[in-house]
């Protein structure tokens, strides 16, 4: 399937008035900048339709396979939309754990009837996931899990608990990891994955305050629910193997997923910006010789990044390490965000110290963005994890 | 989106140039040479030559390949990456200066000769150590056909083998270029400097009212594209050290044991070696990224994706070197450990045209303001 030049240039047209034309007025309540920071029913219902719209609209899920819901198209066209998302600045689409973990992860290994099943809703935002990986007494360490699911007859039976399942009110379904048995040869046999029907009897999720002082994600709690056996995704015991493909689609370096814009994200643009308008000791940032430095370093870091993934797709300059950079992905730019946002705070002089109110500068966007940036150096394994692994998998250091 | 092109043939001349830098240059032969009166044995040096290094960025009507500065990258990065010294930087550099500078017939004297291997080297640098090229203490006075030019330069990379050497001087009141030959060279006008990086043969130039014709004087004076091929050559020289050093660590960390456990299981360990490897991902990205602006005449960005290489490799580079011998502990402290030669060569690269505080300055009004 060869794209030409002009159906490329034809569909950048397209989709950039689309977005220009359709992109949602103020709803005027604040919207929550990843689907980690959901906290309340009219943020997700704005968002919720707005997926939706994108969707009956064809820009999202656009190289998915057509006899599932998407449309078949070239990778190419859905970079294009994705892009004109964030060139206009909409809204993001709610359901990134379905459109960009497990949902590339049904179409891998899940069967003809599954995928039947699941990716449409996926697309549409009808069927919102969830992902019930963590547990609160093993964090970043997914092999350790103790939820259990013991087998009956044609079901099995769950319980135990799952921390920061974002969306867990919403969901319809969880991508859960659980233990069917103790005995295998290291802990990581006794795993099992399943789809999980989160509308079972024995399943709440209950809502957690987080550090912002808003709600975004739940405890889910598993109390003899029974589920049925057909909901496992791969043998069992293997779920380790399913959780760790997952993984790979979560931080980036597995390609297939849905596409389409997963947080109204801050650029360091957006940082320099601010240093123009922002005053310190009267006068504007930017003009500081310190913060100069700084805001150099920062673009250079973020220049970095994006250089990153350009050489990355040109194999004779990979290092001798050469998954270094699709194994750090979510590292780099999680931590990059979380000091960008540090650092916009010391900009605002005394105002730095205050907090969401129509006060603060720019309504304390800042201040809320540097606590929620911990969701990205915390979820998906912390970052001193990911120093682990990368340093484990991709250098071959000893594990400790 | 900013991309990066590499093409075939730059790929072919990598490939040459990994193979041929692994072979000439392990560990026990940089030590040896560095007992030796020059920087590279002139038998390797006449292979490189053979290759066709030394003419890769001389147009071909002088006899050279005629590529882009761009395709010198993975040689100066390959060399770097062994510790490879050799006059080739300073050659590359000085046939920089008499594309961009000289009038034809400096050119027609002496690009078929470095093309066909006669070293050349650059005076750029002064006593203060200034790093700001046209800011300069030498000078020349025209009197008729004849310059008369007193000059003391520092850091001239292997002049005693040199051909030419291309030497910055005020002359009425503006920074320009002078090529001179060896031959013009009063005998004691050379000496050898102290410095911290051993496998480099560095020396002071100086002359006092030295006679020249004055059709030795370049006819341009384009010093930014002489400080732009420096960025870029140094910048490939940290890139491929930077990956050197990681090795040296790497295998440290997983051979060498203490309290029963191989050192690279600890997380004290483990957790910089990670951040020195993501810091060569990001020098590496600059370093052909810049050189993909400077294939493709991009103008616009070339020079703040320089600047940007040479900040962020000069800090990476010597962060890792830093590690590399407080990681190797006390065989860390002596001479013999291999951790100190990058070490030395991360500082020499840091502190040749610019260190990373001095082109973050230069980078803020070109990225912050309008």
């Amino acid at each position: 399937m060869s794209v030409t030049q002009a159906e490329i240039t034809e569909f950048e047209e397209q989709a950039d008035r689309w977005f220009a034309e359709n992109k949602p007025a103020n709803p005027g309540f604040i919207l929550p900048e990843t689907f980690m920071e959901v906290g309340t029913d009219q943020q997700f219902e704005f968002l919720r339709n707005w997926q939706q719209k994108v969707y009956e609209n064809g820009y999202v899920g656009m190289s998915w396979p057509k006899e599932f819901g998407g449309l078949g198209m070239d990778q190419v066209f859905q970079d294009i939309a994705t892009k004109a998302m964030a060139k206009h600045r909409v809204p993001f689409l709610p359901n990134t754990i379905g459109l960009n973990w497990a949902g590339p992860l049904i179409l891998a290994m899940g069967s003809q009837e599954e995928k039947s099943r699941y990716i449409k809703g996926i697309l549409s935002a009808e069927d919102i996931w969830c992902q019930g990986f963590s547990e609160p007494d093993h964090g970043s360490d997914l092999g350790s899990a103790q939820c259990k699911a013991v087998k009956d007859g044609d079901e099995y039976v769950i319980n135990g608990s799952k921390i920061w399942t974002s969306l867990g009110s919403y969901a319809k379904y969880m991508i859960l990891i659980a233990r069917t048995s103790t005995d295998g040869p290291n802990k990581y046999a006794g795993l099992s994955f399943f789809l999980a029907p989160m509308q079972t009897e024995g399943i709440e999720p209950r809502p957690i305050k987080k550090l912002t002082g808003e709600y975004g994600f739940c405890q889910t709690f598993f109390n003899d629910a029974r589920i049925p056996a057909s909901c496992m995704i791969g043998g069992e015991g293997e779920g380790w193997k399913v959780a760790m493909a997952t993984l790979m689609f979560e931080r980036g370096a597995a390609g297939g997923q849905a596409g389409g814009l997963a947080m109204m994200d801050l650029s360091i643009d957006d940082v320099v910006e601010l240093a123009r308008r922002a005053k310190r000791n009267g006068k504007p940032a930017i003009e500081d010789p310190r913060v100069r430095e700084e805001l150099v370093d920062l673009i250079t870091e973020a220049r970095g990044n994006s250089h990153m993934a350009a050489r990355d797709k040109v194999p004779a300059l990979a290092t001798d390490w050469p998954t270094a950079i699709s194994m750090s992905g979510k590292l780099r730019s999680s931590e990059l965000k979380r000091r960008m946002c540090q650092f916009a705070l010391s900009l605002q002089g005394a105002n730095g110290a205050r907090y969401v109110s129509s006060d603060a500068v720019d309504g304390g966007l800042w201040q809320r963005s540097y606590l929620n940036a911990f969701s990205g150096t915390i979820g998906g394994g912390t970052s001193q994890i990911q120093h682990n692994i990368i340093g484990e998998r991709v250098l071959g250091l000893p594990k400790g | 989106m900013a991309t990066i092109e590499f093409s075939e043939e730059q790929t072919m001349l990598m490939e040459t140039a990994v193979d041929f830098c692994r072979k000439q240059s392990p560990i026990e032969r940089v030590r040896a040479q560095i007992e030796q009166p020059q920087s590279v044995d002139p038998a390797v040096w006449q292979e490189m030559v053979n290759l066709g290094w030394t003419g890769i960025t001389v147009p071909e009507q002088y006899g050279g390949l005629g590529l882009s500065l761009a395709d010198a990258v993975p040689i100066a990065e390959s060399m770097g990456r062994h510790l490879m010294g050799s006059p080739f930087v300073s050659t590359t550099l000085a046939t920089q200066a008499l594309i961009s500078s000289g009038g034809e017939a400096l050119r027609e004297r002496w690009l078929p000769q470095i093309a066909a291997g006669t070293p050349a080297s650059m005076a750029l640098t002064e006593e203060d150590g200034n790093w700001n090229l046209t800011e300069i203490g030498s000078f020349a006075t025209l009197q008729g056909d004849q310059l008369s030019l007193t000059a003391k330069k520092c850091f001239v990379q292997d002049a005693p083998d040199a051909g030419v050497i291309v030497v910055s001087a005020n002359v009425d009141g503006r920074a320009r270029l002078i090529a001179i030959a060896a031959d013009q060279l009063p005998p004691g006008a050379l000496t050898r400097e102290t410095v911290i990086d051993e496998t480099r043969r560095s020396y002071t130039l100086e002359v006092d009212a030295l006679a020249l014709p004055v059709a030795q004087l370049l006819e341009g004076a384009d010093f930014a594209a002489i400080e732009r091929a420096a960025l870029l050559l140094l910048s490939a020289e940290m890139s491929g050290g930077l990956s050197g050093v990681l090795h040296v660590i790497i295998d440290y960390l997983t051979t060498r044991k203490q309290f029963d456990q191989y050192i690279g299981s600890y997380q004290s360990l483990k957790h910089p070696t990670v951040q020195i490897l993501l810091s060569l991902e990001a020098c590496r990205s600059h370093l052909y990224r810049a050189a993909t602006c400077m294939a493709q005449g991009n103008a616009t960005e070339l020079e703040a994706a320089l600047r940007m290489a040479k900040a962020q490799g000069s800090e990476a580079f010597a962060f890792a070197g830093d590690r590399a011998v407080q990681f190797h502990g006390g065989f860390g402290f002596t001479y013999e450990c291999d951790a100190q030669l990058f070490l030395r060569r991360a500082l020499w690269c840091q502190y040749q045209f610019g260190d990373a505080a001095y082109h973050r300055n230069l980078l803020a009004p070109l990225l912050l303001d309008d």
